[in-house]
């Protein structure tokens, strides 16, 4: 990969992470599959529907917390903190863990964290595992590889299981079934769940909830293997956090023999103070309550209270890459709270399925293609720094303050040096861009540039162009009328009206 | 090299020779609310914030036979017709309700599954956010028979109860198993709408003492 | 007070009526407009497209030519763009360290906290909130997205309409929403960009104003094309040619 300009000197990036294993890449760029899902009625109105619905009550449960912003302050420098102790903070993780109990593994990438968890799993001999809803897991495709040494994966949050049910992807990092309304799921569960009762269920939100709760009730009772993430890891006390709703990462955490935990490393925080601040930001970021109804929180093993088998999988996967990069690091910082998306018009319009990774929406936009770098090609992963309009919505109400535009705009910088790394000539846009920079960095070709756009306007008919645009500037005049040059530029106003005063 | 060693040494080179030392932290936040634990205004805020989550609230005096008379008349109202208690709840919560069972550490989660309710105390309560801790202690339990049961009946004792999270986290200790409860079971992934009601206890009872 | 105009490269070659607008507001005050002839273009199309190293040249350029106006007595620079604006100020400086040039950081940063957006300077600087223009239009205001969040103008452009005589101003809703221009993001992802032009455009025509308003002549643009490609009849005027209006 390409050392980018924004690394300073001395810093080694660590190797990207593998596209082939997981799910961090889809397989066409984000414009060709935002038209499709653009075009889903369905969709369209199931997001709109549901991003609103949060907006409202992020928006209010957030303008209850008269320390908001100082909250956000905190929150922000204690990542840059950890990140900056970053190998000290997971020694202390680990050491803390494996005194009361646990065993820590550590796995560079995909392919290795999914060999610990399978071969943990099978030294149980167990062949299904009951999970918590977890990005890691999704990450680096852990069911696909337990699936295929022939173990099920029994996906328990309601979201997750209407998307497994469904065999479906996830499309948001906190409601993966975001995109399906009440009467789809309902028809899912009738279709799936082999012993539903089709005469009494509805598609009443809380019959479907209470249809998912007898479904995986036995599983629940029975399950000998749990696999769960974690939302923070607490290096001075080895302790690890599950924030949840449902009861369903309880029911993990608590009653199987065996846990295994897989957790980026960027998800360790230094001291248990620290919850004090994340547990008032991250609920009232993600679902919009001042609490979330349940948070379970762990240190190794407890004699005679919970697995008595304790495995903490700590990830790298691409992480370290883009902590070699000062912007790059700052995407590390996200707690996966999903208010960025909830307030992107972009991921609103065109869900989460669109951004191909697991990891949809502003966020994702910066925090795939740090992972999985930009070849400057045509891997679909190139195409995510430009699903933005820069409106800055998200770094609004990030509650770690992840500036996402800047990311976003310096990521681009990284695509079009990597392309131009790759290819000995520069690309038509590449070219336009230095015509332009070159014109615009001299008053006078800038004028005469200017002088001839005005003549452009005899090219221009009711806002169409005369003669066809070529791609993509076409894009611009299929929905829009283009403005006509004036007769007149400012500049030449200006002369003809004030003289030589300047 | 290790995978260990191997990451480890991976973040050492991301950071480079001379990692660029974070800002210290600011915590301009507010450590404490502006009412005193226990307080009265503390306790009616962790009331109505229960109640909007659609967590049942009783008052009692703090009395272990008041306590005791609430509990069997919560249990009785939810229809509870049998129950489990944490080892280290006073006998006096638990006198007035006829089918109480004591857990005692053998009971497994399918014995459990058949238990109408369960009845713990609490370390802490945090008015702010409506939340209730359990540490796994004799009083608050294992953390599996908080979990299996329909109804969960919990006693919060009036001085208990602190405003803001701060100082909720600050009276834990971290290492022991904690479970934060606020609210019953609920979700938000049909169309992100709150409903109350999925693995966790449907019921949350919260008897607060004092 | 003597003002530096920054016209904007938008503004000089397709837009010259806003830059027109703007001297006379100023003007009308009172105040003496100076248009450095040699300036030419902020570099955010660059920046924002990936090309920092040609924006950077760029950002020198502006540097030279303002940081000269000031010296030969201007106290503010005014751009009716607080997109532009927003680049100068939170672009420029991290730009040129980017390049290893810290010497023109420090100057970018010297230009950009003496540069403000119109409303800004109308506002803050020169304490006006009612320029005697007046406007018997249905009006509907649009906070574009660099205005109102890189810059945080606020209730600033508002304050200015509502002191604008005979002026009929409505509120748009969702006004906080995106308009999906977004530079090159309007062509490079012109689908999604029209989805949002078209929940922008429903906004405005549910307003049943005559007139939207901006602070950026790009969202009018934006705004303005697809509201001229329906012949909706809904005109894109910028708020610097409400605020010039007298009649
Ligand atoms: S980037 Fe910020 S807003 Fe987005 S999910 Fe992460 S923490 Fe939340």
């Amino acid at each position: 990969m390409s050392t980018f300009l924004g690394m300073p000197a001395g810093r080694v990036p660590g190797p990207a992470a593998d596209t082939a294993v997981g799910q961090l890449t889809g397989n066409r760029s984000f414009p060709a599959a935002a038209r499709d899902a653009l075009g889903d009625t369905r969709l369209r109105r199931n997001l709109a529907h549901a991003t609103a619905t949060i907006r409202a009550k992020r928006a209010s449960v957030v303008g209850e917390v008269p320390d908001w912003e100082a909250l956000r302050d905190a929150g922000s420098a204690i990542k840059a903190d950890t990140m900056a102790r970053l190998p000290e903070l997971l020694e202390e993780l680990e050491r803390n863990v494996t005194a009361r109990g646990g065993t820590v593994h550590w796995a560079r990438d995909a392919a290795e964290a999914n060999g610990i968890v399978l071969d943990l799993v099978r030294a149980t001999g167990a062949d299904e595992v009951v999970k918590v809803k977890s990005m890691a897991t999704q990450e680096i495709g852990l069911n696909e590889a337990l699936e295929e040494a022939g173990i099920t994966a029994h996906e328990t949050d309601l979201a997750e299981l209407i998307v497994q049910l469904g065999h479906d992807k996830p499309s948001h990092i906190l409601v993966p079934a975001i995109h399906r309304g009440r009467a789809e799921i309902r028809e899912i569960f009738a279709r799936e769940m082999p012993d539903v009762d089709l005469a009494t269920l509805t598609d009443e939100p809380s019959v479907l909830a209470a249809a998912a709760r007898t479904h995986l009730r036995e599983l629940f009772l029975r399950a000998r293997v749990a696999v769960s993430g974690a939302n923070f890891g607490i290096a001075e006390t080895g302790t690890l956090t599950v924030v949840e709703s449902e009861g369903n990462g309880r029911m993990c955490l608590t009653l199987p023999e065996t846990l295994i935990t897989v957790m980026g490393i960027e998800k360790v925080v230094p001291a248990w103070r620290d919850l004090e601040v994340f547990l008032q930001l991250l609920p009232r970021s993600s679902t919009g309550e001042r609490m979330n109804p349940y948070t379970s929180m762990w240190t190794g093993v407890t004699p005679g209270d919970g697995p008595q088998d304790f495995h903490l999988v700590l990830l790298d996967n691409g992480r370290t890459r883009a902590l070699a990069d000062d912007l790059g690091r700052t995407a590390l910082h996200c707690i996966r709270c999903s208010a960025c998306l909830n307030v992107c018009p972009v991921y609103e319009r065109t869900g989460g399925h669109a951004y191909g990774s697991v990891y949809p929406g502003p966020i994702g936009a910066v925090l795939t293609p740090f992972l999985t770098g930009v070849t400057g090609g045509h891997d679909p992963n190139d195409s995510l720094p430009y699903a933005s309009s820069l409106c800055g919505a998200c770094y609004d109400v990030c509650p770690v303050k992840i500036n996402i535009p800047d990311l976003l705009v310096q990521l681009r910088a990284e695509h079009t040096e990597a392309h131009a790394a790759a290819h000995r000539l520069p690309s038509a846009e590449a070219a336009a861009m230095a015509a332009a920079a070159w014109v615009m960095s001299d008053p006078a070709r800038f004028a005469r540039a200017g002088r001839a756009a005005g003549t452009a306007r005899h090219g221009i008919r009711r806002g169409r162009p005369l003669l066809p645009l070529p791609p993509p500037l076409n894009g611009w005049t299929a929905s829009r009328d283009a403005p006509s040059p004036p007769a007149e530029t400012f500049r030449d106003w200006w002369a003809r009206t004030r003289g030589g005063r300047s | 090299m290790s995978a260990r060693d191997e990451v480890l040494a991976r973040i050492r080179g991301a950071l480079g020779d001379n990692p660029a030392d974070a800002p210290p932290v600011v915590r301009a936040y507010r450590e404490a609310g502006e009412h005193p634990p226990g307080s009265a205004a503390v306790v009616d805020q962790l009331v109505e914030r229960l109640e909007d989550y659609r967590a049942t609230v009783v008052r009692t005096r703090g009395a272990d036979e008041s306590v005791g008379i609430a509990i069997a008349a919560a249990l009785d109202a939810v229809g509870a017709t049998s129950s489990i208690a944490a080892p280290g709840v006073p006998d006096g919560w638990t006198s007035a309700t006829p089918v109480c069972i004591r857990d005692v550490g053998t009971i497994t989660p399918r014995e459990l599954d058949r238990v109408d309710a369960v009845v713990t105390g609490s370390v802490v309560a945090i008015s702010e956010t409506g939340t209730i801790a359990l540490d796994g202690s004799p009083r608050c339990g294992r953390r599996m028979i908080t979990l299996v049961p329909d109804v969960h009946l919990c006693v919060v004792s009036v001085a208990d109860v602190v405003q803001s999270v701060p100082e909720g986290l600050a009276r834990l200790d971290p290492t022991a198993p904690l479970t934060f409860v606020s609210g019953p079971s609920a979700t938000s992934d049909i169309e992100l709408s709150r409903v109350e009601g999925v693995h966790g206890p449907r019921h949350l009872v919260v008897v607060i003492a004092g | 007070m003597r003002i530096a105009l920054f016209v904007t490269c938008l503004g000089d070659v397709l837009f010259p009526e806003v830059g027109k607008a703007t001297v006379a507001v100023l003007e009308r005050l009172g105040h003496e407009v100076v248009f450095p002839q040699s300036q030419t273009c902020c570099g955010q199309m660059h920046t924002n497209t990936g090309y920092q190293h040609d924006a950077v040249g760029l950002v020198r350029h502006h540097v030279d030519v303002f940081e000269r106006a000031i010296a030969a007595g201007c106290e503010a620079v005014v751009a009716p763009s607080g997109s532009c604006v927003g680049s100068v100020r939170h672009q420029h400086a991290a730009l040129a360290r980017r390049e290893g040039d810290e010497a023109l950081a420090l100057r970018a940063d010297a230009v950009a906290g003496r540069t403000f957006e119109l409303s800004e300077l109308l506002v803050d600087v020169l304490g006006v909130t009612d320029v005697g223009a007046a406007y018997p239009h249905r009006v509907t205001y649009h906070p574009t997205c660099h205005s109102l969040r890189l810059l945080g103008v606020g209730e600033r452009p508002l304050q200015l309409l509502r002191a604008v005589r005979g002026i009929d101003l409505v509120e748009l809703p969702a006004a906080d929403t995106c308009c999906g221009f977004g530079g090159t993001f309007s062509v490079k992802n012109a689908d999604t960009s029209t989805a949002m032009l078209a929940d922008k455009m429903s906004s405005v025509l549910a307003t049943r104003a005559e007139v939207v308003t901006a602070g950026d002549a790009s969202c009018l643009m934006h705004i303005g094309g697809g509201l001229s490609r329906l012949r909706t009849g809904v005109r894109p005027v910028h708020l610097a040619e409400i605020l010039a209006s007298t009649s």
